[in-house]
């Protein structure tokens, strides 16, 4: 048989999976560590733990070598492997008002209580190409860490900080949520379908597993215009904040588990006059993802407040917008489905279009006799 | 060939946790009750992609039990690498027994097509979905058309068949036709050719559906009204196959594959159901020509 269209199945496979596995070693270079990954691509595995929506810096160190570096794909193995996992229980509500900050800025005030914390930032490093870093040897790398020693001052930080928002409420200035949700009654979006309209718990965690290209890119559509919302930067923070669970057994106390690292925005828009039935106020837009990703949680804050918008007519106002496609897994996922096998759908298409075709050219040759006999 | 592998060692039976399977059971139950109603389930990530079978891949982990024949095909077809894909998974965690023979299966995972082969009551045929909701034609919003469905205002979709006839005096959807399920809901069918859907009206088997992305379950249970949406003036038809006929096993009512010669560039056809196919062929081989003759007992919309 001349044609066969995309079989032969097992063999296939299995060869396919070989030239991968040979694409990757196939340079002769010493294998990579995980821990290495996980130790110097600090910013890659976090968002694949953000973007897997599981917090395992190993597994996902694992899964970016398997990916060979691809964090869409890298995400979608560790979410993947998170699917086999049953769900153990729910963690006690973390204040990140006990976050062990590394890093703390505010737009909004010059000065903030607590200072601003520039911590481990490129924010204004100069960009220029490192060709340093190619001749980088562990000689070098265990001088410079037997040199550094953090700044004097570090040591003198409070150890948590108060919010900058906080201030704004206690003067009034931000509109409060008519309701806020009960721990125990927040739903859980890995378990429970996404429905619209999505309550707002629901749209933060759906954005905490987004993926940041994609929330970035809805969120920039805002701030460049489409939309109404002129954010300003309340406070940034990236830290580490405990995760405790209910005692098994004394009811009323809590046992910390860990820590875990999340970036935390908070942006302060000023509400439409129409909107406002009182006086006018301030609203917040809140974004919380795992690990150090400054533009992710800025993005999530950002679209946290756009879609409260009631009018809604920018793509970045709707939520069904939002969170049906800034999900990293299942877009990448359907974009790549393209490539399966569609000529049974292609053959009904055909079918249609030779269909119409013979059905256009009836209609000339009729009209064709028509002019004839005028 | 069934396929011999060994099942991996740290997973549940069936890969997915025992509450999700739990959870997604309760969905396909509610699913069978209400024919034809999508009803949201919180997906899963799966080992394989969105958009690659994960929504009917779900149903058969929720479903499968270690007694069952499994059968899984893609555009018809047993082997093409999707297929085999699916298959593989399957066997690894569960270990079950696998088949291509569709008399044979207890579950039949299916993308696009349903087999030739008249399907009985024992049997369950699972869908891969990719756009579960017949209503996106015409309206792009979630709330907007739970809520059409919930009035049962499917007047947008009939003015958009009617001005499609009025444009191209045809109605110009291929595959994936919508369909009204027990007179109530307008079900997507999944991209199956026009040439099915005639198989799912009054079908003995349970027709479930799946759609892992969108995160919806729907189902057709058996002997339930399935009616392809037309006109009383301008009829459904399927697709038609006129004077052609299968080029491996003679088949004038199944449907078929147009497949181009790499020399000769010349038109052929081969029936896209490869199973029901090789059947007939090792027929008629068998018992000479008179043996491979249509019996009847496929239920092509073209018979």
């Amino acid at each position: 048989m001349g044609y066969v269209p995309v079989k032969g199945g097992r063999e296939a496979i299995e060869a396919a999976e070989d030239l991968v596995r040979y694409f990757r070693v196939r340079g002769g270079s010493a294998p990579l560590a995980a821990q290495q990954i996980q130790d110097q691509m600090r910013l890659a595995v976090d968002r694949v733990m953000g973007e897997g929506g599981l917090y395992a810096p190993f597994h996902a160190a694992v899964a970016l070598k398997q990916a060979e570096g691809d964090t869409v794909e890298a995400s979608f193995v560790l979410r993947a492997y998170r699917s086999t996992l049953p769900r153990m229980g729910y963690s006690t509500v973390t204040d990140t008002r006990e976050m062990t900050v590394i890093r703390r800025v505010s737009a909004a005030f010059k000065d903030v209580p607590g200072g601003q914390v520039l911590g481990p930032t490129r924010d204004y490093s100069l960009r220029l190409l490192n060709l340093e870093l190619a001749e980088e040897d562990s000689r070098q790398i265990e001088a410079f860490l037997a040199r550094y020693r953090p700044r004097p001052d570090g040591g003198e930080r409070p150890r948590s900080f108060p919010k900058v928002v906080d201030m704004l409420r206690a003067e009034g200035l931000l509109a409060e949520y008519a309701t806020k949700p009960e721990p125990d009654v927040i739903p859980d979006l890995t378990r429970q379908p996404l429905t619209f309209p999505a309550s707002r718990p629901v749209r933060l965690q759906s954005m905490a597993r987004s993926e940041t290209g994609g929330l970035m890119t809805l969120a920039y559509s805002s701030m460049r215009g489409y939309g109404n919302v002129h954010p300003t930067l309340g406070e940034l923070r990236v830290g580490y904040v405990p995760v405790s669970v209910p005692h098994r057994h004394r009811a009323g106390s809590t046992v910390a588990i860990g820590r875990v690292l999340v970036t935390e925005a908070e942006i302060i828009a000023r509400m439409d006059e129409t909107e406002a039935k009182t006086s006018p106020r301030f609203t917040l837009g809140y974004g919380l993802c795992f690990g150090h990703n400054e533009i992710k949680a800025i993005s999530t804050a950002v679209l946290d407040r756009t879609m409260q918008n009631a009018a809604g007519a920018a793509p970045a106002e709707d939520e069904e917008f939002v969170l049906y496609h800034a999900d990293g897994i299942e877009a990448s996922g359907f974009t790549a489905h393209w490539k399966l096998p569609h000529y049974v759908t292609f053959q009904s298409v055909l079918d249609r279009l030779r269909r119409m075709q013979d059905l256009a050219g009836e209609e000339k040759t009729q009209g064709e006799d028509t002019d004839d006999a005028g | 060939m069934p396929d011999k592998q060994a099942v991996r060692p740290g997973y549940n039976f069936a890969f997915l946790d025992e509450q999700t399977k739990k959870e997604i059971r309760r969905r396909i139950l509610k699913a069978v009750a209400v024919p034809g109603y999508q009803v949201p389930f919180a997906s899963r990530e799966l080992p394989i992609a969105q958009g690659w079978g994960t929504g009917g891949l779900q149903l058969t982990l929720a479903l499968v039990g270690p007694g069952d024949v499994v059968k899984v095909i893609d555009q018809g077809s047993d082997d093409v690498v999707n297929a085999v894909n699916i298959r593989r998974l399957l066997l690894q965690t569960t270990g079950v027994k696998t088949t291509e023979d569709t008399g044979a299966a207890t579950l039949i995972q299916t993308r696009h097509r349903i087999p030739e082969e008249r399907l009985r009551e024992e049997q369950a045929l699972v869908f891969q979905v990719p756009y579960p909701e017949p209503l996106r034609r015409v309206e792009p919003s979630e709330v907007k058309t739970r809520e059409m469905h919930a009035e049962a205002d499917y007047s947008r979709l009939w003015v958009f068949l009617y001005e499609d006839i009025v444009r191209w005096r045809e109605i110009t959807i291929g595959a994936q036709y919508p369909v009204l399920v027990n007179g109530r809901y307008v079900m997507d069918p999944s991209p199956i050719p026009r040439w099915d859907i005639p198989k799912l009206h009054m079908a003995a088997n349970l027709n479930l559906f799946g759609a892992g992305r969108e995160k919806r379950i729907y189902a057709v249970p058996p002997y339930t009204r399935v009616e392809p949406l037309a006109f009383e003036d301008h009829q459904f038809r399927v697709e038609s196959f006129d004077g052609k006929h299968c080029a491996v096993c003679g088949s004038t009512a199944s449907f078929l594959d147009e497949l181009i010669d790499d020399h000769t560039g010349a038109r052929r056809h081969t029936c896209s159901d490869v199973a029901y196919c090789a059947k007939r062929h090792q027929l008629l081989s068998e018992n000479g020509p008179g043996a491979g003759r249509q019996t009847g007992n496929e239920t092509g919309g073209g018979a």
